[in-house]
């Protein structure tokens, strides 16, 4: 976590919503009015004002043929949520917005129906009057029996803060993308199987109305026909028909191209099933023909019903709900992964936006953080499992695919300047198409694009028409941002654009609409990005906005010392960029999949000599944001997992099998009053930001941890000399009575603990046989029962003997037995006198420090001179003197110190080199030194 | 608080703090399931386990990576030797040679782990196992003794000699072997075959009967002399050529009829304080752990020049002697100690330990054994035995150890672990170099002009 702690002051712990917040008196011209609302008196964070709901929720509407626009569901399903917020008038709100002539009937020039496999839209919307702003998925499902065969819902996200909605677009289409996928996936199923039986009914039908003719037929001797015979003959006519019609709606459901489902955006019930496909592809001639006879065979026995002539008016009759129409399976998955999305969310936005850089710049210091961070080794590996998988089956797709497929529904505007928009957007389209340099530019861009510029940008759009005065306003569509950064926002633009953007304005003039709703900003599908949307990012200017000098001093320091973690950067951001532009492109990508390596490659080139990081650090960046999607994916079971707290666990059942049921049990350490389990099934606990799975259990845990490490360094005077074995990697022991009270401070001390690179900290909350020196070789922080009968002497006397390795923390006679520690960098870290008071706040603390060591650590390791000689005849003695003097005066060390940055040193040096990380314990390594015993 | 007093004989104990004990990383292996009690060294980085479980395991001592695992004994493992490949046929690989208690001897291929041959006609447990590589062939130790070549043809073998069998076995020059058969030596001189006959023989030569109770342990100081100590503490030191003895060691253990019944008592659970179990030598001195203590006998002086008589808290099982004058001893107590030899200037204020053997005798100098050593030792320099260092790892009884120059040390016990002791810094030097050789590989390295 490299969060520093000044962000802390908008990190939210449940206290505050109780808390009045005291506004401090700034000077008139520093006042910046911060948010749309505070001239209402409220605070920012208590009750997002205006609005009629108390936090967002996730809304399912759909366009009822037989009454209209009609709310289905919310997520959470609590009416608290959304209060007295007019759900009725909201989904006439955002159904109103659907573009989608998802139509199905008789194309000219074609005999029988047609299916479209419509692409989902993504629209922003608000509606100022509510004070609610929508991230609004519309998408089609099948149903036999709804008129022109398909029923439209939309799934919206709706918050009272217009700017998470706009900021978090990308990370909220990817994941509602998914959820719909997952729909329309089990629909499509649904869908499958409603056609069968309706052709058995048929073929039933069309077999009784033949006997029946036949008996006619022979009844009837007169030599001609009688009316109603012919009747029958044309009823048989159109059942006929109708066969064949129904016959080629299941060949176009099936023939559903099966390559999207292989895209990012898998429903998780989906995925391995794709994953076996992918694995399978090399030799399986064709993929999705299997694919196919396994989703769509397994039918239960059906017996058919004759089907009358007159069918029943639609009215009549009651519709699927949307359950129905999805097959259980896939509808309670795809609550799930609403559910998820809820909690993905929650919370302010500045906590989501700061925890996504946090995330993002973590992900450049992988070679460092497995050593004090949570999982972030899992996280790595589920991407490089990961990215095999979409970008393979794209690869295989013609370039020109893309167009195919998106007809012109594909843009997406309001809905009544719907034909003239589409037509200019046309001809865009097709003059990007013929102009290929143009488009590497693009592509090269798009790398280094960041979703929060996105936002700055469509930001600058809203200002100008926010006073539309109108319910609800369309702000823009991605199609028009250009030219509304060009005609209204231009000014802000302080840098001059590069010829791209410049051209790419040139090409996408278009008149926005001036309809009364208003769309704030519009993505046509998932699985296109309009190209002049990503051209016209001036991300150099926003690049310089959104890092400000001097933020990350760490970062900066450790790009510019070490070539070889520069270049592993890159190369790292090289192989992810494909699976990135997949997940959120689909449709485009065919052209960005042949640029791309190229480009980074040539960057990469450009960059031997001169460091210039942040353009790889935007690309990192927004690898990082990807690849946390993507991770979702591979892991179908991870939101399960995460609710239990451990997801890492799973992974790696062979390693520290124990660990997991302890960490398990563990749980109970955070958890005051309720179960910890309980308080995060429901979804009323406390607002959990992170959109990061482990993130789910870790946050409290984290403040818990925090909090009772803040104790212990406030009761205990020698809390430095035992901070400081746990940092020199000396296990300690926490001797006790009370398991409770042990392992309290056993998980509060285990911040404190490197990793050795495998997915848990070498931790035991609680042991109650003797120690042994395997014990101190896999474990760093130990809980040791203090038995009083006999067989506790055992265990006291493995103690004695193995003294050597350990510092013992003796809870019930208050007394610490380790070794001298005189350094500088724990009373740091674990001032007593520090000012943090919030647990969190400490955990952060804690963490940014130990960063900044582990950069040291990073340093040191990495320093070719210092490890190995500069010439043939220099000594071993030269060689330690250099390096103590580089511990002493470069990285200022003092004393302990060095040690501390020794042992992780190590610890990296062993997991650069390890193939498998994870599968051995790392050598213990101790020093003759005596030990102390501290007393209160 | 290192000097020896007569009175009492404290286990010396060493601090924390330990600044010439080199072993500062360990890392523990386990792969077995019941007591460790061979090691054995294949080559510059690899040694094999073997013990109570009846498994051989090869181990890779530099990573501590286990290599092979060989199975194939039904019971516990007797004896093992290593079969070093012949130089004129390189396709040979090196071979292991395992005895069990289950009455055969297994032939492993220490490359592949792949069982070679397995011999399975013993009457007896073979005990031990010697090479005779300038014959290039092996012989089996049980009750009675068999020569093998290398294509595990018999090629001869004794009668059956006694029914506790061998206990231990070396070659002596002229194609001879010494056999210690309970209190017994044998001499046995092998028959090659020469043109006159084409048979292998195995000819008993002579029977030496000094000992006074079952020999322990047998060992070859040089060309010229060999070394056997007895459960009773005698220690003898024999010519080679000739099996006369040279010395004769044998007041470790004095039964005065003085003592009381309780001490009699006292002596009779301490008879194994005087066991000599094992020896090590180098050119000068022939080192001895004799019960608790260790011994170091100078063969020019023919007398003991410093001792340790309670080395460690129980009976000392196995020594080494570094090339770097130190001495490094595990004991049944689990524990192991590094000790360093070093030369003192006799202090003529300071009292010798009289006579090397009495030291056990309770505070008693036994006149007669003493008064020709101490005139000896008048004006000679005299040495010390030093504890730099000691490893505490195993909970039990350590029984083996092996040395590897470059990899450092590694212990067997009956814990079932394997530990390995190593240089903390040089390590930590090595893996900076294959660090930095992995960078340099993956095209990450930059050097700065």
């Amino acid at each position: 976590m490299i969060s520093a702690p000044d962000v802390v002051a908008f990190t939210k712990e449940e206290e505050y919503e109780e808390e009045p917040y005291n506004e401090p008196a700034l000077p008139e011209e520093y006042s910046v009015p911060l948010f749309p609302f505070a001239n209402q008196g409220a605070n920012p964070w208590s009750k997002l004002s205006g609005a009629k709901f108390s936090r967002d929720f996730i809304l399912i509407s759909e366009f009822s043929e037989q009454v209209g626009p009609q709310p289905l569901l919310t997520i959470p399903n609590d009416t608290k949520v959304f209060g007295t917020f007019d759900l009725n008038y909201f989904s006439l709100r955002i159904m109103s917005v659907d573009y989608q002539a998802s139509f199905v009937g008789h194309p000219p020039g074609s005999a029988y129906p047609k299916l479209n496999f419509v692409e989902d839209s993504k629209v922003v919307l608000g509606d100022s009057k509510e004070g609610a702003f929508a991230y609004v998925h519309h998408l089609t499902l099948y149903d036999l029996e709804a008129r022109g065969f398909v029923r439209p819902f939309c799934m919206a996200y709706i918050s009272a803060d217009q700017h998470k909605i706009m900021q978090q677009f990308q990370e909220l289409s990817a994941e509602f993308s998914r959820a719909s996928e997952c729909l329309k996936t089990g629909n499509r199923k649904a869908f499958a199987g409603e056609l069968e039986k309706k052709l058995k009914d048929l073929d039933y039908t069309r077999t009784v109305l033949h006997t029946e003719t036949e008996i006619q037929k022979k009844a009837n001797d007169k030599g001609f026909y009688s009316s109603q015979a012919i009747e029958k003959a044309n009823e048989l006519a159109s059942v006929e028909k109708s066969i064949i019609e129904h016959q080629d709606l299941l060949k176009q459901i099936r023939s559903y191209p099966h390559r999207k489902l292989k895209g990012c955006d898998l429903c998780p019930g989906e995925m391995e099933h794709i994953q076996d496909q992918a694995s399978q592809a090399s030799t399986t001639s064709n993929p999705d023909e299997s694919a196919d006879t396994d989703l769509y065979t397994c039918r239960p026995a059906y017996t058919p019903k004759l089907i009358k002539a007159k069918s029943t008016k639609c009215f009549d009759k009651k519709l699927k709900t949307l359950e129905e129409l999805c097959d259980t399976e896939y509808f309670t998955q795809t609550l799930t992964q609403l559910s998820h999305i809820e909690h993905m969310f929650r919370g302010d936005l500045c906590y989501l936006l700061t925890s996504q850089i946090d995330r993002a710049l973590l992900k450049q210091q992988h070679i460092t953080n497995f050593l004090f961070e949570d999982f972030v080794e899992v996280d790595d590996r589920m991407v490089e499992k990961q990215e095999s998988i979409p970008s393979k089956p794209s690869q295989d797709r013609p370039p020109s695919r893309s167009l195919e497929e998106c007809p012109i529904p594909k843009v997406l505007i309001s809905v009544g300047s719907y034909k003239s928009s589409v037509e200019s957007v046309l001809i865009k389209m097709e003059q990007e198409l013929g102009d290929e340099e143009y488009k590497e530019v693009e592509v090269t861009e798009l790398s280094s694009f960041d979703p929060q510029e996105n936002l700055d940008y469509l930001d600058m759009d809203m200002k100008g028409s926010i006073s539309s005065g109108e319910s609800i306003e369309v702000l823009g569509t991605e199609k028009s941002t250009s030219v509304l950064s060009k005609s209204d926002s231009q000014a802000s633009l302080t840098v001059p654009l590069s010829p791209q953007v410049v051209r790419s304005k040139a090409v996408s003039h278009r008149t926005i609409s001036e309809d009364s709703i208003e769309v704030l900003s519009t993505c046509p599908s998932e699985a296109l990005i309009p190209d002049d949307f990503k051209a016209s990012y001036p991300s150099a200017i926003n690049e310089e906005e959104s890092y400000p000098d001097g933020n990350e001093g760490a970062i900066h320091f450790q790009a510019s010392i070490s070539p070889p973690e520069l270049g592993e950067t890159e190369e790292g951001s090289m192989e992810n960029t494909p699976s990135q532009i997949d997940s959120c492109c689909i449709g485009k990508e065919s052209d960005g999949q042949l640029v791309l390596p190229s480009s980074p490659a040539h960057t990469h080139s450009d960059e031997d000599g001169v460091v210039s990081s942040p353009p790889q650090r935007h690309r990192q960046k927004d690898q990082g944001f990807r690849v946390d999607f993507s991770m979702e994916n591979a892991s179908p079971s991870s939101r399960d997992d995460s609710c239990e707290g451990f997801p890492a666990y799973e992974l790696d059942p062979s390693h520290l099998l124990a660990n997991r049921d302890i960490s398990k049990t563990s749980l109970d350490n955070y958890s005051d009053t309720t179960s910890y389990v309980s308080s995060v099934a429901s979804t009323s606990s406390d607002r959990i930001p992170s959109a990061y799975p482990a993130g789910l259990s870790s946050d409290r845990h984290k403040k818990r941890a925090g909090q009772n490490a803040l104790k212990f360094i406030r009761q205990y005077p020698f809390a430095h000399p035992a901070i400081y074995s746990l940092l020199s990697g000396r296990t300690l022991v926490v001797l006790g009575e009370d398991e409770a009270i042990v392992r309290k401070l056993v998980t509060a001390l285990a911040i404190f603990v490197p990793s050795y690179g495998c997915y848990a900290k070498p931790v035991k909350h609680w042991a109650s046989s003797p120690l042994h020196i395997m014990d101190f070789q896999k474990w760093k922080l130990i809980g040791l029962q203090r038995v009083a009968s006999p067989a506790g002497a055992g265990t006291l006397h493995a103690l004695s003997r193995y003294s050597r390795y350990t510092s013992i923390l003796d809870l019930d006679n208050k007394t610490l037995r380790c070794p001298l520690y005189r350094g500088t960098l724990v009373p740091r870290l674990a001032d007593h006198r520090t000012q943090i008071k919030r647990g969190s706040t400490y955990y952060l603390h804690v963490q940014s420090m130990l960063t900044q060591l582990c950069s040291k650590a990073f340093v040191y390791t990495f320093c070719h001179h210092l490890h190995l000689p500069t010439h043939d005849k220099e000594t071993e003695e030269l060689l330690a003197s250099r390096q103590a003097s580089f511990l002493k005066l470069t990285l200022g060390l003092v004393n302990e110190d060095v040690r501390v940055v020794q042992y992780l040193a190590e610890l990296l040096k062993l997991h650069y080199m390890q193939e498998s990380p994870g599968t051995s314990h790392p050598m213990l390594g101790f020093d003759y030194v005596p030990s102390f015993l501290y007393k209160i | 608080t290192r000097r020896i007093s007569l009175q009492k004989s404290p286990l010396q104990t060493i601090g924390e703090e330990q600044t010439q004990n080199p072993y500062t990383e360990l890392l523990v292996l386990k792969a077995h399931h019941d007591i460790v009690r061979f090691l054995v060294q294949l080559d510059d980085y690899r040694f094999a386990s073997a013990g109570d479980d009846g498994i051989v395991v090869v181990w890779n001592a530099q990573t501590g990576e286990k290599l092979l695992e060989l199975n194939g004994h039904t019971q516990k493992i007797t004896a093992i030797i290593t079969f070093p490949s012949l130089e004129s046929c390189e396709e040979k690989n090196q071979l292991i040679l395992t005895a069990s208690a289950d009455r055969t001897v297994i032939v492993w291929d220490s490359d592949t782990g792949r069982q070679v041959q397995r011999i399975s006609c013993f009457q007896s447990t073979v005990k031990c196992l010697t090479v005779l590589q300038r014959l290039d062939v092996w012989l089996s130790g049980g009750n009675d003794l068999c020569v093998w070549n290398r294509k595990l043809d018999l090629l001869c073998k004794t009668s059956h000699l006694s029914d506790t069998g061998i206990s231990a076995l070396v070659e002596i020059p002229k194609n001879c072997v010494v056999a210690a058969v309970g209190k017994e030596l044998i001499i046995f001189r092998l028959v090659a075959p020469t043109e006159g006959s084409l048979e292998w023989d195995i000819l008993e030569i002579k029977h030496l009967l000094d000992h006074q109770d079952n020999i322990l342990s047998l060992i070859n100081v040089n060309d010229l002399s060999f070394v056997t100590g007895s459960h009773i503490g005698e220690l003898i030191i024999w010519d080679a050529l000739d099996w006369t003895m040279q010395a004769y060691e044998r007041n470790f253990w004095d039964p005065s009829p003085q003592l009381d019944t309780q001490q009699e008592i006292k002596l009779c659970q301490k008879s194994n304080d005087i066991s000599i179990h094992h020896f090590t030598c180098d050119e000068e001195n022939v080192f001895a752990a004799v019960g608790r203590g260790l011994y170091v006998y100078n063969l020019h002086m023919k007398r003991v020049i410093a001792c340790q008589k309670t080395a460690h808290d129980s009976s000392v099982l196995h020594i080494a002697k570094l090339p770097n004058r130190q001495l490094i001893s595990c004991s049944e107590d689990g524990s192991v100690r590094i000790w360093e030899l070093r030369e003192k200037q006799q202090l003529a204020a300071e009292p010798v330990p009289t006579g090397f053997f009495n030291m056990w005798g309770f505070g008693r100098v036994n006149k007669q054994a003493s008064q020709p050593v101490k005139k000896q030792q008048e004006n000679a320099t005299s040495c010390s035995l030093e504890l730099i260092g000691d490893l505490i790892g195993h909970s039990s009884s350590v029984e083996m150890f092996l040395y590897f120059e470059d990899h450092g040390l590694v212990t067997c016990s009956a814990d079932h672990l394997i530990i390995l002791w190593k240089n903390g810094e040089r390590e930590s030097g090595l893996r900076s170099l294959r660090l930095f050789q992995k960078l340099e590989e993956n095209g990450d390295l930059y050097l700065a002009v």
